[in-house]
């Protein structure tokens, strides 16, 4: 995953050194971790649902306008009429964070969605066809995963201007797509050789349906698990590219614009929900997408240590 | 063992390679002349390509490769045109700065982590253990810059416990320094609490059920000596190596946390940089950082092979 310093990226590698040494992770989450995916599932995939539907449907539900500066109401904490109360500009602060959560999830969802069509695709054919296709696939994600991908993000960023939706969109998707692709061709590779593949094959199968009927929806758990991880990470690093004012260019909302304009100009001491809305809504989303992708992991025995 | 490290050297080699090529493409990708940059929109035609030609842009471009590479090998990384500083020099400055901010952090990790895992594991799935290990779920989910906007709020802007932005030199006094650099490494620190405690509570349930635990019980040990003495020491490998392995993206984490709290380490001055276009200044830190990172990592995988042979295989 895409190295942040921090957080999930540094836990995954972890997680690939405890499962080399045979160190089993006890559970950790509480809940139930009987058949299913649990309550925690379900409400954290109930949250992430509702705020993608959110996001979707901004513009048509009765929200303010999020540029409209109201210099009446300029710094209110929540009411009724605002729920989240104002910023020092007098925007309606609800508004502003549903619309600025569109650059994460669009960002967050599109970019990963790629990463896992063009990784997937090509870690399933490797995983399965091995020989020179895997050797040169895995070489060069290798050195594409040795990258610092925060300091490569940041100075592509810089120079590929105007910055857009799409660029950003790509530059994260081809960050991400080397360990997606890492993921699925380990998983693929350990199913390749099982019995029921073998008789697929002795069947007279096409490769095409061994891959896509007899493959992928074995890999699919471990995939989708890995995605989530990667969607959350992906969501981070558009937050502090937006915080740095590296993402979309003002006046586009994003969380990371807004948590940034509540640090400046004193706004912080002066009316700290500005800052505070964002940095729960990021919080909260990413425990929500990690808790999921915890519950698949476990669900499936997806382990990270096969890389 | 030989085969796998010259495997790596290999692979080191060729991604230093990469990392050369890509930062010297970025003065290329440069939208407009970099002339233009440097001199201003105002001067003349004729001053812009005797600069041109100074600074070796008009030859092809493996002949301007070979020229920078030759010289980044004998340490020059040429100067910036807005302090006029060395890139070097001005990397020498920066980079204690990161290490600092890295040292203290993970100071402040162990500290709180190992004392929050030992309890943790003394009564493992009880309420302490929970939350603790809970809370270090959510702790690995909050980006930095949340963690750091927290922080200022609550230590800097409630209670003005610390500054909340600029850094002051370990020149001005122990004190004041520490001051400056600890809210931002409580930010850098919070990740890897997380990732440590987790490691040691795993590694600590396994080990507290050994039988020379049960036999030091026997003997009448106390609790906290046999926690401290007999089991952290077999207990704490797995945290070394995460330890190790987090080197490199703490490397990238200080960067944010840097700009965060505007501290002059190398991640500011990058950012610094890439706002006012000074080209060899991002060309020459975004060369160094990302070798630095590169060969850190590779440094800490090749140590903890010799260490523990089963990481091989992985």
């Amino acid at each position: 995953m895409v190295d942040l310093g921090s957080g999930s990226a540094a836990l995954e590698r972890v997680r690939d050194f405890e499962t080399a040494k045979g160190v089993a992770e006890p559970t950790t989450i509480p809940g139930n971790s009987s058949s299913g995916l649990g309550l925690v599932f379900w409400i954290s995939f109930a949250w992430v649902l509702l705020m993608v539907l959110l996001a979707i449907f901004a513009s048509v539900l009765p929200l303010k306008d999020p540029n409209f500066q109201d210099y009446n109401a300029v710094n209110i904490g929540p009411s009724l009429h605002h729920l989240l109360g104002t910023d020092d500009l007098g925007r309606d602060l609800l508004s502003r964070i549903i619309f600025g959560s569109r650059v994460s999830l669009i960002i967050g969802f599109a970019s990963v969605g790629l990463a896992l069509l063009v990784g997937g695709l090509l870690g399933l054919w490797a995983g399965y066809r091995g020989r020179w296709v895997d050797s040169i696939l895995n070489a060069a994600s290798l050195v594409v995963l040795a990258f610092p991908a925060l300091l490569a993000i940041l100075v592509i960023e810089a120079f590929w201007v105007p910055r857009s939706l799409l660029k950003l969109t790509i530059i994260f998707a081809v960050a991400g797509a080397p360990s997606l692709f890492r993921v699925i061709r380990a998983t693929t590779l350990s199913f390749a050789t099982r019995e029921f593949v073998v008789a697929a094959r002795t069947m007279g199968a096409t490769t095409w349906r061994i891959l896509f009927r007899e493959l992928l929806p074995n890999v699919l758990p471990a995939a989708i698990s890995f995605a989530l991880i990667g969607v959350a990470v992906a969501i981070i690093l558009e937050g502090s590219l937006a915080f740095l004012g590296l993402s979309i260019s003002l006046p586009t909302a994003s969380l990371g614009n807004i948590v940034n304009e509540g640090v400046q100009n004193n706004n912080l001491s002066l009316n700290s929900f500005i800052a505070l809305w964002p940095s729960l809504y990021i919080f909260i989303i990413l425990v929500a997408l990690n808790l999921m992708a915890d519950r698949l992991r476990t669900r499936f025995d997806v382990r990270a240590g096969n890389l | 063992m030989s085969r796998y490290i010259s495997a790596r050297v290999v692979q080191l080699i060729f991604i230093i390679f990469f990392i050369s090529i890509v930062a010297f493409l970025l003065v290329h990708l440069l939208p407009g002349d970099p002339t233009l940059a440097i001199l201003g929109p105002n001067d003349t035609a004729q001053a812009r390509a005797e600069l041109l030609k100074q600074l070796g842009l008009n030859k092809p471009l493996p002949v301007q490769y070979w020229t920078w590479i030759s010289n980044v090998f004998r340490g020059n990384l040429g100067v910036s045109f807005l302090t006029h500083q060395t890139v070097s020099n001005a990397i020498g400055v920066a980079f204690p700065i990161d290490l600092e901010l890295i040292i203290v952090s993970q100071i402040l990790a162990f500290l709180v982590s190992i004392p929050l895992a030992l309890a943790a594991a003394l009564r493992p799935n009880r309420l302490f253990d929970r939350i603790a290990t809970t809370s270090t779920y959510g702790m690995l989910a909050v980006p930095t810059f949340v963690v750091a906007v927290i922080l200022v709020l609550l230590l800097a802007v409630k209670i003005h416990l610390f500054p909340a932005t600029g850094f002051n030199p370990l020149a001005q006094g122990l004190g004041p320094n520490l001051k400056s650099v600890l809210l931002p490494s409580i930010s850098l620190a919070v990740g890897s609490v997380a990732i440590y405690y987790r490691l040691l509570r795993a590694d600590m349930i396994a080990t507290l059920q050994e039988d020379f635990i049960t036999m030091a019980r026997a003997k009448g040990l106390s609790t906290r000596y046999i926690l401290i003495r007999h089991a952290l020491r077999p207990s704490s490998f797995a945290l070394l190596a995460g330890a190790g392995l987090s080197i490199g993206s703490l490397f990238t984490g200080a960067f944010v946390v840097e700009i965060l709290f505007q501290l002059p380490g190398i991640g500011f001055q990058l950012i610094q940089a890439i706002d006012s276009r000074d080209y060899l200044v991002v060309q020459g830190m975004a060369l160094v950082a990302a070798i630095a990172y590169v060969a850190i990592n590779f440094g800490v995988d090749v140590l903890f092979t010799f260490l523990d042979p089963r990481v091989r295989r992985a």
